[in-house]
């Protein structure tokens, strides 16, 4: 086998174990979204989603995280092409609009502590934190690895290991909005209409 | 693979988005009818996403992640499905007793063998 075809078997192998990986966490935020429909009228005398939730802020978070998840899709396509350039930039640029979606949703759990109403106030609120706090732990995550991967990218150059690692990122980053769509949608769309 | 697919499922999700937050906050519907066109768009949007960004068309036979998607989503619908309406249920049935009714209401499904 030539080394290209080799190559293009191995990238197929990896990205259907970390496919997998991905649809395992599916279901660990399956069962968090279970927990939240069936907790977020327990507000135990508490705010309910209707008082606590800024909804141009969350439209915001969500415009975000669809930029960052387009600008991921953009060094991804750099790969494919060797652009160097555009991926660096792209990579920048998704990092720097994680960073402000992270920013946002820090300061939305912030205010809600300040104010009293922390995950130990209501069922409510802890499955609240618990799912949109989970969100929050794997763009955390999500940042750190891009950064390593910058690093390297920057150190050695775009190698066939650097290329097969950030398509697992992308596929990973644009997972990480797919979730949140649903998180927009049930938990602060729904969460105010209800 | 292309800058094509990606900016139409950008634009398509961000129109998406837009609709269902306009939605809810022009008050054009609401109670269940709100519920079932918020979640028809929000699964919309998966599937724009699902093509456009993680490209889960472009797939090669045997399709793997096709397969292993499709499975995943089973399981969660079960479980997703499957807790409200056992939540619910429970809710509907025994949320207005008092613990002692509480007790013999469990008495008797215990005997009746659930």
């Amino acid at each position: 086998m030539s080394v290209a075809v080799e190559e293009k078997a191995r990238l197929g192998r990896t990205t259907i174990g970390f496919w997998v990986y991905l649809m395992t966490d599916c279901l660990l935020f399956a069962s968090l979204f279970a927990t939240f429909a069936v907790l977020r009228g327990a507000t135990a005398d508490g705010p309910s989603g209707k008082d606590i939730f800024e909804l141009p802020m969350v439209l915001a978070e969500t415009i975000i995280l669809l930029a960052s998840s387009f600008t991921c899709g953009l060094a991804l396509l750099g790969i494919k092409s060797g652009n160097l350039r555009q991926i660096v930039i792209a990579l920048g640029a998704t990092y720097v609009l994680g960073v402000a979606f992270l920013t946002i949703e820090l300061s939305e759990f912030a205010k809600l502590l300040s104010e009293g109403h922390g995950p130990q106030q209501s069922a409510f609120l802890s499955a609240f934190f618990t799912l949109v706090g989970t969100h929050g732990l794997h763009i955390t995550v999500g940042l750190i690895w891009l950064v390593t991967l910058a690093a390297v990218l920057v150190r050695r150059g775009l190698t066939a290991k650097v290329s097969r690692q950030l398509t697992l990122f992308g596929l990973f980053w644009h997972f990480l909005d797919l979730v949140w769509i649903f998180i927009f949608t049930v938990v602060y769309l729904m969460g105010v209409s209800v | 693979m292309t800058l094509q697919k990606y900016i139409i499922g950008f634009v398509g999700s961000l129109l998406l988005t837009l609709a269902a937050y306009f939605l809810v906050t022009n008050n054009t519907a609401s109670g269940l009818t709100l519920l079932l066109i918020l979640g028809g768009l929000a699964l919309v949007q998966m599937i724009v996403q699902l093509v456009y960004f993680l490209h889960l068309g472009d797939e090669a036979r045997p399709r793997y992640k096709l397969a292993s998607f499709v499975f995943m989503a089973g399981i969660l619908v079960i479980v997703v499905v499957g807790s409200i309406w056992i939540m619910n249920n429970l809710n509907a049935n025994m949320m207005d007793m008092t613990p002692t009714q509480k007790d013999e209401y469990m008495k008797t499904q215990f005997d009746k063998g659930f």
